[in-house]
């Protein structure tokens, strides 16, 4: 299969401003179609193990990335993202066309991608078993996230938690892990062994501060098709000097604290709540208060050794 | 410019569905963008399911078909329960409660709902009650949206609606209308007419919907009276709908020639009846030209408007238009707008709406900040 890394940086902008690239991210392939370097850039360095289909086949979500012909291509220049021809979000600064793209990626899943039960959760599996770790912005999702994938877990998301109706199995759409403010300079020290750990030139966006992106690992990217297990879900919380604690939490609890965070819950009706239903009556459910990575990797290497 | 282009893949699809199962996977991608922006995804997941063939497309299209299944499915559920609260909140105002337009296809279980996604919920009440109405919906919860003195004005003395309503709660839409055509409009089907031959919807008492013949004559003036063509061929695919559906019915077209005139709307009429036989292959009994006739225009006009609504009517995407789709588009919003006020009171209404909202609005604002603490 051909990846974005046997295309060198010029023949890849090249595709991308002529008929467009199309992208596969776990199940779902992308139509991009761009002429903004920055972006081109960012999908050389992030997107370098992802499969590339010809510019003719079937995709399920089609976005455009340019400059506009207006007065901003010059002047505080800025980039327009379009979902088909519609405009998704206000336009950006140019020099957030790589976020943007990784936001236009995840609302083209949640808002479309129904088939799926969705979580706004990170997720990542070990043996088979699935740790979902839901929580609103702030918690230390992301960072805990990036730290476990490059600790012995494999990245199914960072942001997308989807679980299949037929199997209540999760299916992985392993993309790059967005790290905000702090948590960029954190992650780098924390895995600066690591050659593979390659981040994105943090941005400054208005919306969400400082901006970085983190590679998923090639191995998570290469076993996209394997789907996992739910078992565990855990509500993380980053604080400052708090000591590494685990508590159970009541299924009920777990229940709806899933469904305030899931993208599609009340959409899919009683489908949707049985799905949560049985997902969480077979999984254990913890809220988990941490302020050491390799603390935190320590109680999670002991729940992967759960029976 | 006369369209000399193939018919658009929306357009074909149902048109003749039994090319479904022979597109190749690309057409498949074009069909289903372009459905997706005329709003007509949902629909298409019917079609193909009443037809049995959703097991004989390529799989990626019928992932994305499932992906609008459920939420047509759940938008079905939604507008049962919001039937039932409004017909509640209605309880103590005297008069039915008449649903008009997609609420009234969904409701009424008729083949124009399936997958007809829409935001708002229309009604048609006694215009003597409307004050009666708007108080009880006000009463449980349901309250105006447009706040701004001209607005008000606009639709009170204007329009052949109240100002749009919006739940609190649920943020649902409902628009509370009086009439079908705006005051100011040249024709006026009379509403006592309308609502005298509305039908009560089966297992739902006290839920009418209006009489198959009025339904149609509704649909046609909604999309030939209108200046928005976004979702033309969505408007069209229900005509022709409801016409398949109910052109069986002894009656049927001899009643509608005849509603027609008794309404003034024979010419939404002849046009509809033009254009979904033209677009979409509605098949017309010899009775229909009878109902079709009475309306036609002089071959001037008539030739300008084919030129006009073969472009309009088609999806608004890129794959769909020609050098004209846009002139076509501008000409029908025009046509729109002078038809849905006399020349003096549109240019006046345009006037203000260019130029005296955005300053009421702006000095709205200014206000709100000057009170803030």
């Amino acid at each position: 299969m051909l990846t974005v890394a046997h295309l060198t940086r010029a023949e890849l902008g090249a595709r991308l401003a002529r008929d467009g690239i199309v992208l596969q991210t776990g199940g779902f392939l992308v139509h991009l179609h761009s002429s903004v370097p920055a972006l081109a850039d960012g999908i050389a360095l992030m997107y370098r193990d992802y499969p590339l289909h010809p510019p003719g086949a079937f995709a399920h979500f089609r976005l455009t990335l340019h400059r506009p012909a207006s007065l901003r291509r010059w002047y505080r220049p800025q980039v327009h993202m379009r979902f088909d021809g519609e405009a998704l979000f206000k336009p950006l600064p140019l020099a957030h066309a790589f976020p943007m793209l990784e936001w236009g990626l995840n609302w083209c899943v949640a808002n479309r991608a129904h088939r799926y039960l969705m979580i706004h959760a990170a997720v990542l599996e070990r043996g088979g078993r699935a740790v979902i770790l839901p929580a609103p912005p702030g918690s230390g999702k992301s960072t805990l996230c990036a730290a476990l994938a490059y600790r012995g877990w494999r990245l199914l998301s960072d942001e997308l938690t989807l679980i299949r109706p037929e199997d209540g199995l999760i299916e992985p759409v392993p993309r790059p892990v967005s790290l905000k403010n702090a948590s960029i300079d954190v992650m780098r020290s924390y895995l600066a062994d690591s050659d593979h750990a390659v981040f994105t030139v943090p941005v400054d966006t208005t919306l969400k501060g400082l901006v970085a992106h983190l590679r998923a690992p090639a191995d998570a990217v290469a076993r996209s098709s394997e789907s996992a297990r739910p078992a565990w879900i855990v509500f993380p919380r980053y604080q400052a000097g708090a000591p590494s604690t685990l508590e159970a939490l009541p299924p009920a609890h777990t229940h709806m604290d899933l469904a305030k965070n899931a993208f599609n819950y009340s959409l899919l009706g009683a489908r949707g709540f049985d799905m949560l239903a049985d997902m969480v009556g077979n999984a254990r459910g913890y809220r988990y208060t941490y302020s050491k990575l390799d603390e935190a990797i320590a109680v999670f290497d002991q729940l992967a050794a759960q029976p | 410019m006369t369209r000399t282009s193939p018919l658009p893949l929306a357009v074909r699809a149902f048109r003749e569905p039994q090319c479904l199962t022979g597109l190749t996977p690309a057409e498949w991608q074009l069909l289903l963008r372009q459905c997706s922006k005329a709003n007509l995804d949902a629909r298409l997941y019917y079609l193909l399911r009443q037809r049995g063939e959703l097991a004989a497309i390529p799989p990626q299209a019928r992932e994305l078909l499932e992906w609008v299944h459920v939420i047509a499915e759940r938008h079905a559920q939604a507008v049962h329960w919001e039937v039932r609260q409004i017909l509640a909140a209605l309880r103590g105002t005297r008069g039915p409660l008449i649903l008009l337009k997609g609420a009234a296809y969904t409701t009424a279980q008729l083949p124009s709902g399936l997958g007809r996604l829409y935001s708002d919920i229309d009604i048609l009440v006694d215009e003597a009650l409307l004050p009666d109405v708007e108080t009880a919906l006000m009463l449980h919860g349901w309250h105006a949206t447009h706040h701004d003195a001209y607005d008000q004005r606009y639709y009170r003395e204007w329009m052949h609606e109240l100002p749009p309503m919006q739940h609190i709660h649920r943020q649902t839409a409902i628009d509370v209308h009086h009439a079908i055509l705006p005051r100011t409009a040249p024709a006026h089907p009379d509403p006592q007419q309308l609502r005298a031959g509305a039908v009560a919807v089966p297992g739902m008492d006290g839920v009418y919907v209006l009489a198959p013949e009025d339904m149609v004559l509704h649909s046609a003036t909604h999309l030939f009276f209108d200046g928005e063509c976004d979702h033309g061929l969505r408007d069209l695919v229900d005509l022709d709908a409801l016409l398949r559906h109910f052109s069986g019915r002894p009656g049927f077209w001899e009643g509608l020639a005849t509603r027609a005139v008794q309404l003034q709307l024979t010419r939404p009429l002849f046009y509809a009846l033009r254009y979904t036989e033209r677009l979409l292959g509605t098949p017309l009994p010899p009775q229909a030209a009878a109902a079709r006739e009475v309306g036609r225009p002089n071959p001037v006009l008539l030739a300008l408007m084919d030129r006009l609504y073969q472009r309009a009517l088609m999806p608004v995407h890129a794959s769909c238009d020609d050098r004209w789709s846009g002139t076509a588009r501008f000409m029908i919003y025009l046509r729109g707008n002078w038809l849905r006020m006399p020349p003096l009171l549109l240019a006046r209404h345009l006037f203000h709406k260019a130029f005296l909202s955005p300053k009421d609005k702006a000095a709205s604002e200014a206000e709100t900040e000057l009170d803030r603490p």
